[in-house]
């Protein structure tokens, strides 16, 4: 048992990944520790030994790894909450066995940061040298052959966005102070995530946008791989955050996905009836910070069984974000939907009681 | 002699270029197709360079036009290359499929379990969906490691081009190998081997049959069984035993022509062809299939303005290409193209990728047929009808007059409007010169173009009501013409539905309805299409259409109304109050008109009355409101009782004091007192309040409101403000509001009271 709070995926499933790397006799490409095959397997688990770690369709995973096959640069697109980032850690972890040479963006992420900065007691010290440099995590992934991540690119300021466009298009970094530059190894390549969500921030310069392929990670598909989803994550974060046991009944993470799922799409779940959106996202993650909240709730200061009036709070503050809009949305919701099903009463009661 | 059975799947671009191939190779002097044999008099059409693919050949019943089967043919597919190779090389065509006139028949007589065809690319007639016993591709799919059957059939068969029918020929016979053809399959393929013993006798030489793959084993034989065709097929005798006695209807048949469309989107047709733009492009490509579609997808995106650069085609092909061996197959399909163009074309966008499916993986191909076609069952129908409703096309206008209470009158509205909402503006309606419901005016004139517009709207369907009903969904679908139908195109459609009684469309556009309504953000679009829709429901109409379904809808609305309310009726200037005033006025009468629902088990509040009136009262206290509303507001719980006497004062008073401006105030008098002025001759405490308010304004400020005044008492009938005078003028007499009760003189009112009671039809109080 490691004492870190959270391990690194390479770390965490190592094991998988020597299973793999073992029987993997598909051809690899340059730089890969995985063959393509066997990275999607990674990924998508294969029933046995390898666990799934992204739930999903297939071909998401498929066009991704083809992407990175064809030495173009991909970019993670989709609403916050559907798993960008972690997908991009394992698939680092697979093809290079290192997810850490990350960039996170952010408002204030500098050039240095994407490029390479300076020791700067050295330069004053020993005159510009390649041993004054401190290089940057993208700089050390193409010196490495390895994966670089860029989290949050359209957090970026556009300058420091577009310093990747030398990188990506000519696989070589110049250093003009020293006259020299550092070429990508075989193996390079970059995975960027963005939220959909965020467009027009700093929106992409076309001729960025142009070196990457993108893909869409959707929101889950159906009802069931969301419960699903929710139940394992639900499940893992109570343990690792000790939270006392609880009696955490399939029917009420059933149901929080559900209202989830029906405002999210804007149709009920039997496609009969359709329903305004709220303004937020309610993805996913939401949904599980919402149950883990109610059964925090259920264990501290209830009888410990996770009730409707547990999570209804938690629901109507991630619904309603906007406070004129989406309440008329929620209540719309509440007296069209919820109040028709039967089995609903007491979750309807607690919902217009949080209200 | 011999005879060469060639195996295809349907609409397969694959087996169509490699039949092309064969039969230039065999040179055969008789094709025998797939097909009903009353098309053979018809194959000689295609020769017409009009007749254009995708069109179909149509057997109906005449008399019967719902009994109908559509055999559909593309480019692209292989018994069309068989007819064309046919017809360019002056050999005879044959369609050796049970006769349309038996399959239409054995349909109406309900063989129970269908026709059970294990061919993956056939419904056989389209009237009954095909329930497939065994599907041999998926079989043969499964065996090969493939979970969906037709990427295995694209990988297997189309993307190589050159797998020799032989192949095909012994896979299909082990995957049928203890197979046993139910009913209607084996006479199927008696009638086939029937067909081909005639063509023997008759001494053609090179005979050769286009079929689907999975008849092949039943009409070859043993595989390799000795020379002789027919080695090892059942004898004469048993298959004559299996076509004897067959039930028959007198059938007949036409091409029709056919859209890209429907061949993707037609139920009951077991092809699959989803795709069909993405096959005409295999077939019509010969090289480059995935450089080609890809730089047409770049092109279609760019008429849309999108920039693409060819790069953007470069990158494309190659992660289709990677995507392709990631996923083990030779070359890359329609799956691996789409996730490229999504990839990169559209930057991960979906709408592009919508509009790629739709321009060109399904493709808007609109096929034609030539003019010496036989005519098409829908005018065939429409003849029909005219000969019952006794309405006789004429070029020159003609007015008439219909009595919706007579039968037949009601059945020509009827078909006029069904004709409408083809497209075929036969009838126009006149405005009626009779007063009620039940008189319907039309002008008829029969324009020769019509006939055109039948043949195009024959896709619709075979019958004025039914292609009317597919018209109707399609256009509830937002079809072409109609654009994004709004809510109110939406409620003029269930209109036009209750009057071309068109019932199997109507829950389709209200389901449609229901769901643009809650998506319509705009309260007063709600408030708009409720009262049209409590008409509807009411009173049915004398058409004595039955709209069940229209309740739910109206209660779904009312809902909305009453929770989007609160928020409409916020800061409005005096234009947007007054119509807000316009909607709230036909809302509330249309809710007058509800019924209260079942009477036990529903508390007050839950009757659609009780809401609307809790939704109002639950206004009526707000502060901010426009004068003109809060004074209707004030009126309508009067009047519906939920306020009393000393709370409407209250307000008025409220809303009278000098607090208030004197705008907002006469705003105010006019909302209250826009449904008539009685009320003020009946309450004198009320008309002390308006007398008081007036009197106290100062002199600019009375000029000010004076038009205002003018507009709310004007609209009062000319005795209603003669009775007000008299009442303020008495006010100042100090004479009480009682007095009024004191001048009715009984004698002289009698006679009017037993006149009321009579038409009431209550007898005469003792």
């Amino acid at each position: 048992m490691t004492t870190v709070l959270r391990a690194h995926a390479e770390d965490q499933f190592a094991d998988e990944l020597e299973i793999l790397a073992k029987d993997d006799d598909r051809p690899r490409p340059p730089g890969w520790k995985l063959s393509p095959w066997a990275v999607t397997t990674y990924v998508m688990g294969d029933g046995e030994a390898v666990t799934p770690k992204y739930i999903g369709p297939r071909r998401i995973v498929e066009v991704a790894v083809a992407t990175l096959a064809t030495d173009r640069a991909l970019l993670l697109l989709g609403v916050p909450g559907t798993a960008k980032t972690w997908l991009s850690e394992h698939l680092a972890a697979a093809i290079s066995g290192d997810s850490t040479l990350l960039v996170q963006g952010t408002a204030g992420t500098a050039e240095e940061a994407v490029r390479y900065g300076w020791n700067y007691a050295r330069l004053l010290a020993e005159g510009p040298s390649r041993e004054a440099i401190t290089p940057s995590p993208v700089m050390r992934a193409m010196a490495e052959g390895r994966i670089a991540r860029v989290e949050e690119l359209t957090r970026m300021p556009s300058d420091v966005q577009d310093a990747l466009i030398t990188v990506l298009s000519e696989k070589t970094l110049p250093i003009p102070e020293l006259n020299e530059e550092v070429q990508a190894a075989r193996g390079f390549n970059v995975i960027a995530t963005a939220n959909d969500r965020d467009r027009g921030v700093n929106e992409l310069s076309s001729a960025l946008r142009r070196r990457f392929n993108t893909v869409v990670l959707p929101v889950p598909a159906t009802a069931e791989e969301e419960v699903d989803i929710v139940s394992r994550r639900v499940e893992q974060l109570g343990r690792s955050l000790e939270l006392p046991e609880t009696l955490t009944g399939l029917a009420e993470i059933r149901r929080v996905v559900t209202v989830f799922r029906e405002l999210r799409a804007g149709v009920t779940e039997d496609g009969r009836t359709k329903v305004k959106s709220p303004s937020g996202t309610l993805s996913t993650a939401e949904a599980i910070s919402v149950l883990t909240n109610g059964i925090a709730l259920a264990a501290h200061f209830g009888d410990g069984v996770l009730r409707p009036s547990d999570v209804a709070a938690g629901i109507v503050g991630a619904v309603v974000q906007d406070p004129v809009s989406d309440r008329v949305v929620w209540r719309e919701y509440l007296e069209t939907v919820v109040r028709e099903r039967e089995d609903w009463r007491d979750f309807y009661r607690a919902c217009r009681d949080a209200d | 002699m011999s005879v060469s059975v060639l195996g295809i799947r349907h609409h397969g671009p694959g087996s169509a270029r490699s039949l092309r191939d064969e039969l230039e190779r065999l040179k055969p002097d008789i094709v025998l197709i797939e097909g009903p044999p009353e098309a053979d008099a018809l194959a000689g059409l295609a020769a017409d360079p009009d007749l254009r693919p995708p069109v179909a050949l149509l057997a109906h019943v005449p008399g019967e036009p719902a009994r109908a089967a559509f055999w559909p043919f593309a480019e692209f597919s292989p018994e069309w290359q068989a007819i064309r190779h046919a017809v360019r090389t002056g050999v005879p065509v044959r369609f050796c499929d049970l006769p349309a006139a038996h399959g239409l028949a054995l349909d109406r007589d309900g063989s129970p379990d269908g026709p059970a065809d294990g061919d993956p690319g056939e419904g056989g007639p389209g009237a009954v969906a095909p329930a497939v016993p065994v599907d041999p591709i998926a079989a043969l799919a499964r065996a090969a490691g493939y979970d969906d059957p037709e990427r295995w059939w694209e990988d297997a068969v189309e993307h190589r081009g050159d797998t020799p029918f032989e192949v095909i020929a012994e896979a299909m016979a082990a995957v049928r190998d203890g197979h046993v053809p139910d009913a209607r399959e084996a006479r199927r393929e008696a009638y086939m081997r029937r067909t081909i013993r005639r063509a023997v006798k008759e001494g053609f030489e090179r005979i050769a049959v286009v079929c689907g793959a999975w008849h092949v084993p039943a009409l070859t034989g043993v595989p390799g069984g000795g020379g002789a065709w027919g080695a090892g097929l059942p004898p004469v005798k048993a298959d004559d035993a299996l076509l004897r006695g067959l039930p028959k209807v007198k059938a007949e048949i036409t091409w029709v022509p056919w859209t890209y469309g429907r061949l993707a989107s037609w139920s009951g047709y077991g092809a699959g062809v989803t795709s069909p733009g993405w096959y005409h492009h295999l077939f019509a490509s010969a090289d480059r299939p995935v450089e080609r579609w890809l730089a047409a997808a770049a092109g279609v995106l760019r008429d849309e303005g999108l920039p693409v650069s060819s790069a953007h085609v470069i990158e494309a092909v190659r992660l289709a290409g990677s995507l392709a061996v990631l996923r083990g197959r030779p070359l890359a399909g329609l799956a691996e193209v789409t996730e490229a163009a999504r990839a990169v074309l559209c930057e991960g966008d979906d709408l592009p990728v919508e509009l790629i499916r739709r321009r060109m993986a399904v493709g808007e191909r609109l096929g034609h047929v030539p003019d010496s076609t036989p005519m098409v069952p829908l005018q065939r129908h429409l003849r029909e009808e005219q000969r019952r409703l006794r309405l006789k096309p004429e070029a020159l206008d003609r007015e008439l007059d219909l009595d919706l209470r007579k039968p037949l009158d009601l059945d020509r509205s009827g078909l006029l409007h069904r004709l409408r909402l083809l497209g075929v503006d036969w009838g126009v309606p006149a405005r009626s010169r009779g007063k009620g419901t039940f008189r319907e005016s039309w002008t008829l004139a029969w324009r020769p173009e019509f006939d055109v517009d039948l043949i195009g709207a024959g896709a619709w369907g075979t019958t004025v009501p039914a292609a009317a009903s597919a018209r109707a969904r399609d256009l509830a679908d937002g079809g072409p013409g109609s654009g994004r139908g709004s809510l109110a195109d939406l409620t003029g459609l269930v209109e036009r539905c209750l009057l071309a009684d068109l019932p199997d469309a109507l829950p389709y556009v209200l389901d449609a309805l229901a769901a643009r309504a809650a998506l319509d953000n705009d309260v007063t679009h709600l408030m708009a299409a409720l009262p049209a829709m409590v008409r509807a429901r009411r009173y049915g109409d004398v058409r004595g259409t039955p709209a069940e379904g229209l309740t739910a809808i109206v209660d779904a609305l009312l809902t909305r109304i009453c929770v989007g309310l609160g928020a409409a009726v916020t800061g409005l200037d005096d234009d947007a109050a007054r119509d807000l005033l316009r909607h709230i006025d036909e809302v509330h009468a249309a809710v007058a008109l509800l019924d209260d629902g079942p009477a036990g088990g529903v508390s007050g509040d839950e009757t659609p009355r009780g809401r609307w009136t809790a939704a109002l009262r639950g206004l009526s206290g707000r502060s901010g409101l426009h004068g003109l509303i809060e004074g209707r507001l004030t009126r309508i719980l009067l009047d519906a009782g939920d306020l009393d006497d000393a709370e409407a004062g209250r307000r008025m008073a409220l809303s009278m004091s000098a607090g208030h401006p004197p705008a907002r105030a006469a705003a105010w008098i006019e909302g209250f007192l826009s449904g008539g002025g009685l009320l003020l001759v009946h309450d004198a405490r009320l008309l002390g309040l308006v007398d008081g308010w007036l009197a106290g304004l100062a002199p600019e400020t009375f000029v000010d409101v004076l038009p205002l005044l003018r507009r709310t008492f004007g609209a009062f009938a000319a005795p209603e403000r003669r009775s007000i005078g008299s009442r303020v003028r008495a006010l100042g007499t100090r004479e009480t509001a009682a007095a009024a009760a004191d001048e009715i003189d009984e004698a002289r009112a009698a006679a009017a009271v037993r006149t009321v009671l009579a038409l009431l039809g209550r007898t005469e109080t003792p």
